[in-house]
């Protein structure tokens, strides 16, 4: 089990640092002078050297990448240019934001989608059944921020009872809770249509099995056997699922904090690359490339927790 | 060899029978084909000219003239969704080409030879899947340029790895089998027991994988217009068409309601085709996955 | 029954709340599009910096009010020698910075000098070339001495780059801002917004707001909802002209439609094939249809210019006849110039919604006449360095917003590359002279020079839009500068 872990650690380093060559190289190419961005239109030639010396810019590449890398393991992701404050700091007050999106819409999710997709497995083959799971196809091909256009024009335009965007701060947590709730429903709809269908389909199988028979058969109450004995055994790939779905809500509310304009680590990372924000973009990629990789490997664990062959084989 | 290869066909035959008995293969495959074949027209006839702009005949509601109104310039919309839909399906298939071009032989390589190269291969495969693809599509198409071709690479890119990973794992499977043995025993090389024996077994899984693809890729190009990085001006795109009506939805909630319909029932139908595809395949994998 | 008392006990709480809303409010949220890269005005170009901080944090020797005109700021007044190049300002007493501090001669000089330095980032350093010495006569008195007289210097002096801040200070400006204004700077949420505080200890007139958070919101697409939400409730500068209508029909906002400075052109590269031919310029100024392009680009608020000027400067000249739109005109003309086929070529758009759109209609112009345009949409970064710094690209669509600017026809390697002795000749002129009415001449006759070589598509001024809370009074309807001058706002009722 050591040994396994172990590997899959080591496995998960050298991703990272694959990783941050390829993150590095690809914003070396990306066109656009960061000096020029700072200062505007009208600023002349030595206003901009002289910036570019107090940036660095002026260094080799590789000499930037080593330093940066260094950098990065001592938890100094560096100073943005255009904030002309640490890196860190940024992503911690994006974070405070995103993190609790990501929360909130997985919370919503999960107590949607399992409830729905347990309740379709139970009538599987019924019109309940099928009436579930073609809604929940149509949840799936929502895009979300359509989704999120037709919450703002009802419940913000309309009814007025839901701001249509910004965040007020945590100073008070009604007014900031209530500036997440559209944006996560728009992530969360989606999202728990998908998991319902997993759950639905790992839910079927289970209670196809022996042990869900027996119990059964023990004279145990069918909404005990369905909520105690086949979810858990159902939970697995559920939860394998709800892994992707963290890091994808994390990472890939790019669209939905621009339309609610949630000042989060999606926004910070959009505006950053429009900004050439480089050393910015740098860090917040390499700390979500290494919170992905940190979930498969947790989810890796735990596969091998529950099958003890995975820690030999692959 | 001939054998098996009737073997293969005469299982495709079957799974044919069985997936139009299915019926969100056929309700899946009824939107596919509808919205295939508008695309199909609009390369040859559209009510009117998308290029041609008439500003003062902008936001106009549904009439006999303008089935689904008119946008901020004054195109008749019902035309732009036609062009859209081409543009839709353009990018989404070239990059699904792009990943099962890509990413089948690599999976099938890997699965041939194991040992080291197969472990690089998956361990850059996981390299891609650990970026975030969303995010990584912005910053490519930051740096190329917003445009189609871009918004095909960067949702191309993305499905390398996936094409690989199913290209690999359904191979690897059909390895012990005693068909494939049989053919190395005959002194036939990995490339051709690949492709020869392990390829044709493994199609439908492919099929099947392409269809959820391309839905994902309806979406992702829909994203990337919507944040303006997709196909640009005047080429129409539904994303494009719902960044535009978002300023305009309290006036004219028709601007946003006809490119959102379409995105859905396109997905829709695509993942049921997908969904009707895979359970006639195998009817056993519908309760694993 | 039970139901129905609920009811009437939410009514008269409702009820309760709502006759308290009846003090009149003293907070603010105001949108603007853009973030500043930092909160010091005096080392970036950036507009985004001014429109929070100038007049309401950080104060200047003169100010320039709403309608452009120069007004006593922090020298309550000066005199000027006869030969126009000695300024001694008597300065305002009993002036604080924010953190206590006193304001006096010493931090104008500092400012002025730490401007003009051989190692300033100040980013409009040519305001202050004309200085030669800065002398602080005692506490309350400056002498400024310039090297040759300069009519715009008191205006230059109302410039956000020019602004006093103290030494103790200056360093820590760009995370926490300390000036002498009527408002504190209170607090930067990165990414979201910048809260100012009222300052107690303001030398002037007591502002009527406690409190004015600046909140970032740069979609064009979520202004809209957040102004008709009322969580923003003043946009002074609104940037989805093209979809005012759900506003103009909402008796709870004031839409006030004022004018900028901002000459927006589609620039052509005059120094690139097939551009450098004036046929071809006046082919595209033909085809351009002016009218389609105010009303898809501004709901049909802008003004249309026909030269790079002005339409509220005295010396403005209405030149929109010179080349009127004739699609028939344009394309004999461009046959004139060998290209009776048309010709292909790219449009380079930055991200402001009047460049996008106006982009879209003249492409579709221009497929009139046969000329086929391929859009290329920038970000601002890459727009700055591949069309201005770099001069790639054969057209494009900006509003240049710099007050007076019809000089950069003049200068030597600017983007559209436009070389015209005679045009340099009469800016040459313009410098030299000082009585109004010659310079005025001189202007008239600059605008019909451009005009008639069609140096670039003269299409609009840009409007400046102001959506607020009717409710609202104070609120600058110009904006002769990109400021947001909260001195004079309140809440009426």
């Amino acid at each position: 089990m050591i040994v396994y872990v172990t590997k899959r650690l080591v496995i998960g380093l050298v991703t990272l640092l694959l990783a941050s060559v390829v993150v590095f190289g690809v914003l070396e190419i990306l066109p656009g002078d960061p000096a020029r961005i700072m200062l505007g239109m009208n600023a002349g030639p030595d206003a901009l050297e002289a910036l570019r010396q107090e940036m660095g810019l002026n260094q080799p590449a590789p000499v930037r990448f080593f330093q940066w890398l260094a950098g990065l393991v001592t938890g100094d992701l560096g100073r943005s240019y255009t904030y002309s404050s640490p890196v860190i700091d940024l992503v911690q007050e994006r974070l405070v934001v995103s993190l609790p999106l990501a929360l909130i819409s997985l919370f919503l999710s999960t107590a949607i989608a399992i409830p729905v997709g347990v309740f379709a497995a139970s009538r599987s083959g019924k019109l309940s059944d099928t009436l579930t799971m073609g809604t929940a196809q149509i949840g799936i091909a929502l895009p979300n921020f359509w989704l999120a256009l037709l919450l703002v024009y009802v419940f913000a335009v309309g009814l007025r009872v839901l701001p249509a965007g910004g965040f007020p701060g945590w100073a008070d947590p009604v007014e900031a809770i209530k500036s997440l709730i559209l944006p996560s429903i728009s992530l969360a709809l989606p999202q728990a249509a998908i998991l319902a269908r997993v759950t639905r389909s790992a839910m079927v199988e289970t209670l196809g099995e022996d042990f869900i028979r027996t119990a059964r058969a023990k004279g145990l109450p069918r909404r005990k056997v369905l909520w105690r004995h086949a979810l858990r055994n159902a939970m697995i790939p559920v939860l394998t699922i709800l892994g992707l779905q963290f890091s994808f809500l994390l990472a890939g509310t790019i669209i939905i904090e621009n339309v609610f304009y949630l000042p989060g680590l999606g926004r910070l990372i959009f505006q950053a690359i429009n900004q050439r924000d480089l050393i910015v973009v740098e860090g917040v990629v390499m700390l979500l490339v290494a919170s992905l990789i940190l979930i498969n490997l947790a989810v890796d664990i735990c596969y091998a927790i529950v099958d003890p062959r995975l820690r030999i084989g692959r | 060899m001939t054998i098996e290869q009737t073997a293969v066909d005469l299982s495709q035959r079957h799974v044919l029978r069985r997936a139009f008995s299915n019926a969100s293969f056929v309700v899946g495959l009824a939107i596919t084909l509808t919205i295939a074949i508008v695309a199909l027209v609009s390369l040859f006839w559209a009510p009117y000219d998308v290029t041609k702009l008439s500003v003062a005949s902008r936001v106009q509601g549904l009439s006999w003239a303008h089935p689904f109104g008119t946008d901020h310039l004054g195109r008749d919309i019902l035309s732009m969704i036609m062009l859209g839909a081409r543009n839709s399906i353009a990018v989404a298939l070239v990059a699904v080409g792009i990943g099962m071009g890509l990413g089948v032989p690599l999976g099938l390589w890997a699965a041939a030879r194991g040992g080291w190269i197969d472990e690089v291969l998956m361990r850059t495969n996981d390299v891609i899947f650990a970026f975030p693809s969303l995010l990584s599509a912005v910053m490519i198409t930051a740096i190329f340029g917003p445009g189609a071709i871009n918004a095909i690479i960067a949702i191309g890119i993305f499905n390398i790895p996936v094409f690989a990973r199913v290209a690999r794992g359904g191979a690897l499977a059909i390895w012990p089998r005693e068909f494939v043995l049989a053919a190395k025993a005959c002194g036939k090389g990995g490339f051709l027991i690949s492709a020869e024996h392990i390829l044709p077994n493994i199609a439908n899984l492919l099929l099947v994988q392409a269809t959820i693809q391309f839905a994902l890729g309806i979406l992702a190009e829909a994203g990337l217009s919507y944040l303006g990085l997709g196909a640009q001006p005047p080429m129409p795109s539904w994303g494009r068409m719902l960044f535009d009506a978002q300023t305009r939805i309290a006036v004219a909630p028709h601007l946003a309601l006809f490119p959102g319909m379409a995105i859905v029932l396109t997905v829709l139908g695509l993942n049921l085709l997908g969904d009707g595809l895979r359970d006639a395949i195998d009817p056993k994998q519908r309760r694993t996955l | 029954m039970k139901s129905l008392v609920t009811v009437f006990s939410a009514a008269a709480v409702t009820l309760a709340s709502a006759s308290f809303a009846f003090s009149a409010r003293t907070d603010l949220v105001i949108g603007v599009v853009l973030e500043p890269p930092h909160l010091d005005p005096t080392a970036s170009a950036a507009g985004a910096i001014d429109e929070i901080l100038y007049a309401n944090v950080f104060e200047g020797l003169t100010r320039i009010g709403p309608n452009g005109e120069v007004l006593p700021g922090l020298a309550e007044s000066w005199e000027v020698t006869e030969d126009g190049k000695v300024y001694t300002f008597k300065l305002r007493q009993g002036v604080k910075y924010h953190d206590g501090s006193d304001f006096d001669a010493e931090d104008v000089k500092f400012s002025l000098d730490r401007a003009r330095a051989a190692d300033s980032v100040n980013a409009q350093k040519a305001l202050f070339a004309a200085i030669d010495t800065v002398e602080a006569v005692d506490p309350q008195t400056v002498k400024v001495t310039l090297k040759q007289p300069q009519g715009s210097f008191l205006y230059n002096m109302g410039w956000g780059d020019a602004v006093i801040v103290a030494p103790e200070s200056a360093e820590g400006n760009k995370e926490k801002p300390i000036g002498t204004g009527p408002f504190r700077f209170e607090r930067w949420a990165k990414g979201a917004s910048v809260t100012l505080a009222k300052n107690p200890d303001y030398w002037g007139d007591a502002v009527a707001l406690d409190k004015a958070e600046f909140r970032f919101i740069p979609d064009a697409a979520a202004a809209l909802p957040a102004i008709l939400s009322g969580d923003v409730q003043a946009f002074p500068s609104f940037p989805a002209g093209d979809a005012l209508a759900p506003i103009k029909a909402d008796p709870r906002f004031s839409v006030v439609i004022g004018a900028t400075e901002g000459e927006t052109i589609l620039a052509m590269n005059n120094a690139k094939a097939p551009f450098d031919n004036i046929k071809v310029r006046q082919a595209i100024s033909h085809a351009l249809d002016r009218e389609e392009i105010i009303l898809g680009a501004t709901d049909g608020l802008g003004v249309p210019i026909g030269s790079h000027f002005s339409p509220a400067n005295e010396a403005y000249e209405d030149l929109t006849g010179t080349y009127p739109h004739d699609v028939d005109k344009a394309k004999a003309l461009l046959a004139e110039a060998g290209f009776a086929d048309g010709f292909s070529a790219t449009i380079k758009l930055p991200p402001p919604p009047y460049a996008r759109i106006s982009g879209e209609i003249i492409t579709s112009q221009l497929a009139e006449i046969g000329i086929k345009l391929e859009i290329v949409p920038m970000e601002w970064a890459q727009w700055l360095e591949q069309v201005f710094t770099n001069k790639d690209f054969d057209l494009t669509i900006i509003a240049h917003t710099e007050p007076n600017d019809i000089d950069i026809y003049g200068r030597e390697g600017y983007y559209f590359g436009y070389n015209n002795p005679e045009f340099k000749a009469v800016m040459a002129e313009l410098d030299q002279s000082s009585d109004p009415a010659v310079r005025n001449e001189l202007y008239r006759k600059a605008q019909r020079i451009i005009a008639d070589d069609a140096v670039n598509g003269f299409l609009f001024q840009l409007p400046k839009i102001g959506v607020w809370d009717a409710k609202l009074t104070g609120l600058w309807e110009n904006s002769p500068l990109q400021a947001n001058d909260l001195t004079k706002v309140r809440w009426t009722d």
